[in-house]
């Protein structure tokens, strides 16, 4: 098998020909269409709480406290993987999302004790999102404070 | 040297013979359309084990465990065990013959392991080095995710160029033909390793990691050019050319590649990983992977064939993929290779 550059690109014309793309606009619409329910329930959650008298600050707080405990129950209950398979990024990018990716990696290497396995690989998945997350944050604060 | 044909390939002087074989699967391998045809099929993916990889090491053990049971020998007839896995540093197969207490040699050619396998035992039979070696490949789909992929319960899409690794073992009994006929065996003419053609590693500058097809669709063309080159053979001479587990898109690319070459094996190929999931109903997207599907699927589904001579002469061309997730995350191709298998019936 011929392997310089010109054939390695002739070849991977050729596997771009036949493997097929992900469905864009269908996984977008049901991303979409799922992320937005996840989102409608959690407003839902947070008008009942500030119906029920709960500060605006405090009412936000509770209700990302009960849609992680969702998403880390229905993760427990191995739903949450079957709802990610076909909502893709609509169940990646809620609070859920990232309560299922440090919750999945806990479960699965629990078994390699409760030190070294769980606590350790726990942020195999959320740790860049934390890491870049903060990092953001502060630039968009410095921007904030400069720009004021 | 007269064992050694052509550049890359051997021919048996005495082909061994392949006295048994067994495989043993997961759940959804049992619902796949091979399910009814395997020795055994575990509802639990665990196999009552705690872990994942202690759960593949028991699918090695048992793989094995019968396929010495069905040949009729005694475990200590087998002179060698030799068997491989896609775990790190091989433990799925070395925890699996622990307690076998038997000369071991472990072999890593990822996907390919079993074609390695068959082809060495073979030739340590046919070289006169022993009567019976054990040759057996295994895989679990839940310790590949996580070798591989991300944790299970992780909620996440797959490509449809992503492919399913099958959970099981398969194993075969290689013994020297003076054994035969109908020693030992279920099978009353054992089918024979006539010649193999090894593989040299080819790499096409593949990175995606969810696209093995494509990356060992070329391993499996330049061995398949090779093999008919060496043994100066059309394609046409075999009933059926099953290659490992290129899935249905790497099939597309690799008769695509054998065109470019001038053969055309569209009549007569297939491939393992096509074989033993349907994809409309179990949801496997480009087919079944890993150690265990040429060797299960070898055990299941061809072996039976060559044993009723409903295939006379057939070509097992095992492909695996040799990167692992470091070299994926550090931008590195995919390095494949390929190993072909010729497997004759017997009495032909």
């Amino acid at each position: 098998m011929e392997s310089s550059e010109s054939a390695k690109k002739q070849y991977q014309d050729l596997v771009e020909e036949i493997s097929p793309n992900s469905r864009l606009w269908v996984d977008c619409l049901k991303a979409f269409v799922t992320g937005g329910l996840i989102c409608c329930v959690g407003q839902w959650l947070n008008n009942l709480l500030i119906a029920a008298r709960v500060s605006k600050d405090a009412a936000g707080t509770y209700t990302g406290v009960i849609l992680i405990f969702c998403g880390v129950l229905l993760t427990g209950l191995g739903y949450y993987d079957k709802l990610g398979k076909y909502a893709g990024a609509g169940t990646v990018v809620p609070i859920t999302g990232f309560a299922n990716s440090v919750a999945a990696p806990a479960i699965e290497f629990k078994k390699e004790g409760f030190v070294l396995g769980m606590a350790a690989k726990m942020f195999l998945v959320a740790g860049p999102v934390i890491v870049y997350g903060a990092l953001a944050s502060v630039l968009v604060g410095l921007f904030y404070y400069f720009s004021r | 040297m007269d064992k050694h044909i052509g550049k890359q390939s051997i021919r048996f002087q005495n082909p061994p013979v392949i006295v048994s074989v067994s495989s043993v699967a997961g759940p959804k391998e049992g619902e796949g359309p091979l399910g009814s045809r395997m020795d055994r099929v575990s509802q639990d993916i665990l196999l009552g084990k705690e872990t994942w990889e202690k759960a593949e090491s028991e699918y090695v053990r048992q793989g094995i465990e019968l396929a010495v049971e069905k040949s009729g020998l005694p475990l200590s007839g087998i002179q060698y065990i030799l068997a491989g896995d896609l775990l790190n540093q091989a433990i799925g197969t070395s925890f699996g013959v622990r307690s076998l207490q038997r000369p071991f040699l472990g072999l890593f050619g990822a996907c390919s392991t079993i074609g390695e396998a068959m082809m060495l035992g073979a030739a340590l039979v046919d070289g006169g080095f022993a009567d019976y070696v054990a040759a057996s490949a295994s895989s679990h789909f839940c310790s590949a995710e996580k070798t591989f992929r991300f944790p299970l319960e992780l909620g996440s899409q797959r490509p449809p160029t992503a492919s399913w690794t099958v959970t099981g073992g398969g194993a075969m009994i290689i013994g020297a033909p003076e054994a035969e006929p109908g020693r030992y065996g279920a099978c009353e003419e054992c089918p024979r390793v006539t010649a193999a053609t090894t593989g040299k590693i080819v790499d096409m500058g593949i990175k995606d990691a969810n696209n093995m097809g494509a990356a060992m669709a070329p391993a499996a063309a330049d061995v398949l050019t090779r093999h008919f080159e060496d043994l100066n053979i059309r394609p046409e001479e075999y009933d059926v050319i099953a290659t490992g587990d290129l899935g249905h898109f790497g099939r597309e690319i690799l008769f695509r590649l054998m065109l470019e070459a001038g053969y055309d094996i569209s009549g007569n190929t297939t491939d393992c990983g096509i074989e033993i999931f349907d994809r409309d109903q179990q949801d496997t997207h480009a087919g079944g992977s890993g150690c265990a599907c040429a060797a299960v699927t070898f055990a299941a589904y061809f072996y039976p064939q060559l044993c009723s001579k409903r295939i006379k002469k057939f070509l097992l061309v095992p492909t695996g993929a040799l990167m692992n997730s470091t070299t994926v995350q550090q931008g590195e191709s995919i390095p494949a290779i390929a190993h072909a298998v010729r497997i004759e019936a017997g009495g032909v």
